[in-house]
C-alpha cells in the first residue's frame, strides 16, 4: 500500500490491513448481471407490465431478489478473500479519449450492491401492499426497476462518465417517482424542483469531471485515483476539480446549500422516500466522494476535505433543527436524513472513512426501516401530520415495535446500529482535532455532537407524538398488512444485528474497507468509554426532555414569546432559503428568459423549420416530375416493346401440327445440307 | 445392279410421304402418308441387307421390327383419330389448333 | 441377260410405286388414297421378293396390307368420310412441296454420293433362309424382340383405353 508521504498526517496504531485474497471468485465475475436485472425487468414492465395479472410486479420483485442474491453472493465471496473483478469494454474511441462500459467490482461496491438491491427488494415487497390500489401501478414498478439499475451502474461503474450515466438516471427516476402523484400540483412541482436543484449541483459535478479529465487525461477511476496519490496530478487544479465534484454530491445528497429538495420530495409516495431518499439516491454524494476518496485526499493536503466538513457541520446543524419543529412526520424524517447524510460526510472528512462508510449502511437499515413505518402509520390513519396521530402503540403493535427500534438506532442508544456508527465518526473527529490533522476537525465534532443530542430530541418527538397519548384522528386506525409488515420485522431484526460489525476494535467492517493511510486503533480509554458515555448520557437527557415537554406537556414555555421568537420564525420558514432561491433564482429566469426563448423559437426555430419544409416540398414535386416522365417513360417504354415484339411473335404459334412439322423437317433438310456439305 | 438405285426409290418415296404429312388435311390421309415413310425406311433397310449378302440378315430383322412398330402405331393413332371425331365432329386438322396464340 | 430383266423389273415397279404414292397424297377421294396405298405397298412387297427377302415380302403383305390398310379403311368409315371427292389438302401445299423437294434433294444427293458403285450381288439363286432370320431374331435380337411384343401389348391397350366411351359408375 502506498502513499507514504501522508501517513504523517495520522499517528499510526497500525495499518488496516484488508481480506486476504487468496483466489478468484465464481461470483465477482458475474456481478455485471446485478446492474442487467433491474434493467431488464424495467423493459419488460414497461411493456408487458400491465398485461400480467399482477401488473407486474413479480417480475420487478424476481429480478430485484435475483440481483439481491447474486450481491449477498458476490460480497461474500469478497469477504472470504476472492479477487476483485475490473472489467471493461470499449464503446467508441477517438485519439485523445476512450469511452468505456466498465466495470469495478470491490469492497465498496460489493457493499453497496448489497445495500442497494436489499432495500430495493424490500421496499417492493412493501408497496405491494402499500401501492396496491394505485392506477399507475404497473409504472411505478417499472420506474422503481430502472431506478435500481440505474444506481447499481452508477456504483460499479469504473469510470466518470458511466457513472455520470447511472447519475442521471437515478436524478430522472427520483423525478418520476416523487411526482407520482401527479394530479396534485404540489406533487409535480415537487418533483421540479427536486430535479432542478440536483441537477444544479450536477453541473459542478459535470464540470469537476471534465476539469478531472484535462488533469488527469482519462475518465478512468483508478487511473485517477491513482495519479492523485502519486501526486502527478495536483495543485490548485485538482482542489478545484475535486470541490466541483463536490458540488454534485452535495446537490444529490442534499447537503447545505442545496438540500431544500428533500423535504418536499416527501411527496412522493412512502416507499419512494424509503427507497431513495433514505437508503440508495441520496447517498450517491456520499458515495462518489469515497470512490475518489485519494482525489479528495491529496489535493492540497486534503482542502476538499475541510471543506466537506464544514458544509457537513452547518448542514447537520440547521437540518436537526428543522426536525425539531415539523408537524408531517415524512419532513422530520427526511430533515434526519439531511442531518445523517452530513454525518456520513463528516466521517469522510475528518479520517475515518470506514466509520463514514459504515453509517452509510447502519443508517441505510434504520431509515428504510423508519421511513417504511411512518408509511404504514400513514396509511392507518390517512394523514402525514403527527397531530392527527397519537396513542397509535396500541392499535399498531409491529409498527410500533419496529419504529422504537429504528427510532432508538437514529438517536445512536448502544447497542443499536446507530451508535456505533455515530460514535466512530464522532470520536474520528475528536481525535482528528486532538492530533491536529483536520482545522476543521473541531467544528466538526461540537457540531456532531450537539447535533446527536437534537436527534435524540426530534426522534423522541416523534415518536411520543406518534405512538403515545390520545388518538387525535379521525376513524379506527388498524395494523398495516403483512405485506407491510413483514419488510418492517425484517429491517428491525437487521438494525439490531448490524451494528455488531462495526464494533470498535473487534469489528470486522474495518477490515473491509478502509481508505489508505486509514489505521485502526488500539482500545482507547477516551475514545471507547467517554466519548459514548456522554453521547448516550447526552441522549438520555433528550429522551428526557421530550418525555417533559411533549408526553406531560410541562416544562413548556411559549418558545415565541421570548427574545429569541424569531428564531422560530426564522426556523419555520427554514430559514428563508426557500424563498431566497425562488425570488432569486427561479423567477428571473421563468419571466424575461423564458419570453425570449419563446420568441426565438416561434421567429426563428419555426421559421427555419417551416422553411426546410417548404424545400423539401418542392425538392419532392421535382422528384415526382422526373419519376413520372423519365422513370416511368423507361420502363413503360419497356414493356411496350416487349409488348410488340411479343405481337410479332405469337404468329408463330399458330396451334396447326402440320405448319410445326412443316419447319420441322425443312430444319432437318437445312441441317443436313449443312453438315453435308459445309 | 448400283444399290443407289433402291436408295434413290426410298428417298422418293419418304419425301412423298413428307409432302402428304404436311399438306394433308384429313387426319387419316396424314397417317397413311406416315405409313408411306416408314415404308420407305424399310426399303432401304431390306436393300442394304441385300447388298451385304449373308451378313445382311440384320437388316430384316429390322425391316420386320418395322413392320410391327408401324402396325402399333396405326393402331393408336387410328384410336386417337377416333376419339379426336367423337369429340370435336370433325377430322380436319386445321381446326384441331387449340394450342394457337 | 439376267441383268437386263432385273434392271427393267426395278424400272417397272419403280414408276409403278411412285405413281401410286404420288396418287395417294395427291387424290381427292379419300378411298382412293387408301387403295393407292395398298398398291405401294404391294409394289414394295416386290420389291422385297426382288431382294432376296421373301419373308419380309410376304409379312409385309399380311400386316401393312391385310392389316393396317384395312384399319384405316375402318378408321375412315369411322369418321365419315365423305363418299365421293372433296378437296383435302390445307393451305400449306407450297412449303409442303418445297420442304419435299428440298428433303429429296438433299437425301438422294448424299446417299448417291455415299454407296456410289456398290452393287448388289444377283448371283445367288436362293433367298434368305427363314432359319437364318429366325436365329438372328432370338439369338441376337431378342430383347428388341421382347420390347417390340410389349410395345404392341401396350398399343393394343392404349387403343382400347382411348377409344372407350365415357360409362358412368357401374350400378350394384
Amino acid at each position: 500500500m502506498g502513499g507514504d508521504g501522508v501517513n504523517a498526517l495520522f499517528l499510526a496504531a497500525e495499518q488496516i490491513e484488508g481480506v486476504e485474497v487468496t483466489r478468484t471468485g465464481l461470483f465477482p465475475d458475474l456481478m455485471w448481471l446485478v446492474p442487467l436485472l433491474p434493467a431488464l425487468s424495467f423493459i419488460a414492465i414497461l411493456f408487458f407490465g400491465k398485461k400480467f395479472p399482477d401488473k407486474g410486479h413479480s417480475v420487478g420483485i424476481l429480478a430485484i431478489g435475483v440481483a439481491f442474491l447474486l450481491s449477498l453472493a458476490g460480497f461474500i465471496d469478497l469477504v472470504t478473500g476472492a479477487q476483485t473483478v475490473e472489467k471493461h469494454w470499449v464503446w467508441y474511441e477517438l485519439e485523445t479519449l476512450e469511452l468505456t462500459f466498465g466495470m469495478n467490482y470491490d469492497f465498496l461496491t460489493g457493499l453497496m450492491f448489497v445495500v442497494v438491491t436489499f432495500i430495493s427488494l424490500l421496499v417492493q415487497i412493501y408497496s405491494t401492499g402499500y401501492m396496491h390500489d394505485d392506477e399507475r401501478y404497473s409504472w411505478f414498478y417499472a420506474a422503481l426497476s430502472l431506478f435500481t439499475a440505474s444506481m447499481l451502474l452508477l456504483v460499479t461503474s469504473d469510470n466518470l462518465i458511466l457513472m455520470l450515466v447511472g447519475w442521471e438516471g437515478v436524478g430522472v427516476c427520483s423525478y418520476f417517482l416523487i411526482g407520482h402523484y401527479w394530479e396534485e400540483k404540489p406533487n409535480s412541482s415537487a418533483a421540479i424542483k427536486a430535479f432542478i436543484t440536483t441537477r444544479i449541483g450536477d453541473v459542478g459535478f459535470m464540470f469537476g469531471i471534465f476539469a478531472l479529465f484535462i488533469l488527469a487525461g482519462t475518465f478512468n477511476i483508478t487511473e485517477i485515483n491513482h495519479l492523485a496519490e502519486e501526486g502527478a496530478i495536483a495543485g490548485p487544479s485538482l482542489t478545484i476539480a475535486a470541490l466541483l465534484l463536490f458540488c454534485g454530491a452535495i446537490g444529490k445528497s442534499a447537503q447545505f446549500p442545496l438540500h431544500v429538495w428533500l423535504p418536499d420530495a416527501m411527496a412522493g409516495p412512502t416507499p419512494v422516500s424509503a427507497l431513495i431518499h433514505a437508503a440508495t439516491m441520496v447517498v450517491a454524494g456520499i458515495y462518489l466522494v469515497a470512490r475518489l476518496f485519494p482525489v479528495f485526499e491529496f489535493a492540497s493536503g486534503g482542502v476538499p476535505l475541510e471543506v466537506v466538513g464544514v458544509i457537513a457541520a452547518i448542514t447537520m446543524l440547521i437540518a436537526a433543527f428543522l426536525a425539531l419543529i415539523q408537524d408531517d412526520i415524512k419532513r422530520v424524517l427526511a430533515y434526519s436524513t439531511i442531518s445523517q447524510l452530513a454525518y456520513m460526510f463528516a466521517g469522510l472528512a475528518v479520517g475515518v472513512f470506514t466509520a463514514g462508510i459504515f453509517h452509510l449502511l447502519t443508517h441505510a437499515v434504520f431509515k428504510a426501516l423508519l421511513f417504511l413505518g411512518a408509511g404504514s402509520v400513514i396509511h392507518a390513519v390517512h394523514s402525514n401530520n403527527m397531530s392527527d396521530m397519537g396513542g397509535l402503540r396500541k392499535y399498531m403493535p409491529a409498527t410500533f415495535k419496529t419504529y422504537i427500534i429504528g427510532s432508538l438506532a437514529l438517536a445512536g442508544i448502544f447497542p443499536l446500529a446507530g451508535f456505533f456508527s455515530k460514535d466512530e465518526i464522532i470520536g474520528g473527529a475528536l481525535r482528528a482535532g486532538i492530533d491536529g490533522t483536520r482545522a476543521t476537525a473541531w467544528i466538526v465534532f461540537a457540531s456532531a455532537l450537539i447535533t446527536a443530542f437534537i436527534t435524540a430530541l426530534y426522534t423522541a418527538r416523534m415518536c411520543i407524538k406518534t405512538f403515545w397519548g390520545e388518538y387525535r384522528g379521525h376513524g379506527e386506525p388498524h395494523e398495516s398488512p403483512g405485506s407491510m409488515t413483514s419488510p418492517l420485522w425484517v429491517l428491525g431484526g437487521l438494525t439490531l444485528v448490524v451494528g455488531f460489525l462495526g464494533f470498535p476494535v473487534i469489528g470486522v467492517f474495518k477490515y473491509w474497507l478502509f481508505a489508505e493511510g486509514e489505521v485502526a486503533h488500539e482500545f482507547e480509554l477516551l475514545y471507547n468509554v467517554v466519548l459514548p458515555v456522554i453521547t448516550v448520557g447526552g441522549a438520555l437527557i433528550a429522551f428526557f426532555l421530550a418525555y417533559k415537554w411533549f408526553y406531560r406537556n410541562e416544562w413548556r414555555f411559549d418558545f415565541r414569546k421570548t427574545s429569541f421568537g424569531w428564531m422560530y420564525g426564522f426556523a419555520e420558514r427554514k430559514y428563508y432559503l426557500d424563498d431566497l432561491y425562488l425570488g432569486g433564482v427561479v423567477k428571473p429566469i421563468q419571466y424575461p428568459l423564458a419570453a425570449a426563448t419563446y420568441w426565438a423559437n416561434q421567429h426563428v426555430i419555426d421559421g427555419i423549420v417551416n422553411g426546410t419544409a417548404r424545400g423539401t416540398i418542392g425538392a419532392a414535386s421535382g422528384t415526382y416530375r422526373a419519376d413520372q416522365g423519365v422513370v416511368d417513360f423507361g420502363v413503360n417504354g419497356a414493356a411496350g416493346l416487349t409488348n410488340f415484339s411479343g405481337g410479332l411473335l405469337r404468329y408463330i404459334q399458330s396451334g396447326n401440327v402440320q405448319r410445326y412439322a412443316a419447319v420441322l423437317f425443312a430444319s432437318i433438310a437445312i441441317f443436313v445440307a449443312v453438315f453435308a456439305f459445309a | 445392279m448400283p444399290v443407289a438405285y433402291f436408295l434413290v426409290l426410298s428417298a422418293l418415296l419418304f419425301s412423298i410421304g413428307v409432302y402428304g404429312v404436311l399438306a394433308r388435311q384429313h387426319a387419316v390421309l396424314v397417317l397413311l402418308s406416315v405409313e408411306l415413310m416408314l415404308n420407305a425406311a424399310n426399303i432401304n433397310l431390306v436393300a442394304f441387307s441385300a447388298m451385304l449378302g449373308e451378313a445382311g440378315v440384320p437388316g430384316q430383322v429390322f425391316a420386320l421390327f418395322v413392320i410391327a412398330v408401324a402396325a402399333a402405331e396405326v393402331g393408336v393413332g387410328l384410336a386417337i383419330v377416333i376419339l379426336i371425331y367423337r369429340n370435336r365432329r370433325s377430322v380436319d386438322i386445321d381446326e384441331m389448333s387449340l394450342m394457337k396464340w | 441377260m439376267a441383268d437386263t430383266y432385273l434392271q427393267i423389273i426395278f424400272w417397272a415397279f419403280f414408276v409403278l410405286m411412285a405413281i401410286a404414292g404420288v396418287r395417294v397424297v395427291t387424290s381427292r377421294n379419300v378411298i382412293h388414297a387408301a387403295l393407292y396405298l395398298v398398291a405401294t405397298l404391294l409394289g414394295a412387297a416386290s420389291m422385297y421378293v426382288l431382294l432376296y427377302a421373301e419373308f419380309v415380302a410376304w409379312v409385309q403383305v399380311l400386316v401393312y396390307v391385310g392389316a393396317v390398310v384395312v384399319l384405316m379403311l375402318f378408321g375412315l368409315m369411322l369418321t365419315r368420310a365423305p363418299i365421293g371427292s372433296a378437296n383435302f389438302d390445307n393451305n400449306q401445299r407450297l412449303v409442303a412441296a418445297v420442304c419435299a423437294g428440298l428433303l429429296f434433294a438433299v437425301t438422294s444427293f448424299i446417299l448417291v454420293r455415299a454407296f456410289d458403285g456398290q452393287e448388289i450381288d444377283f448371283t445367288s439363286t436362293e433367298g434368305t433362309k427363314v432359319q437364318s432370320i429366325g436365329e438372328a431374331i432370338f439369338s441376337i435380337y431378342v430383347l428388341p424382340f421382347e420390347i417390340v411384343s410389349v410395345l404392341l401389348l401396350a398399343a393394343l391397350v392404349g387403343a382400347v383405353v382411348i377409344s372407350r366411351r365415357d360409362e358412368g359408375p357401374v350400378e350394384d
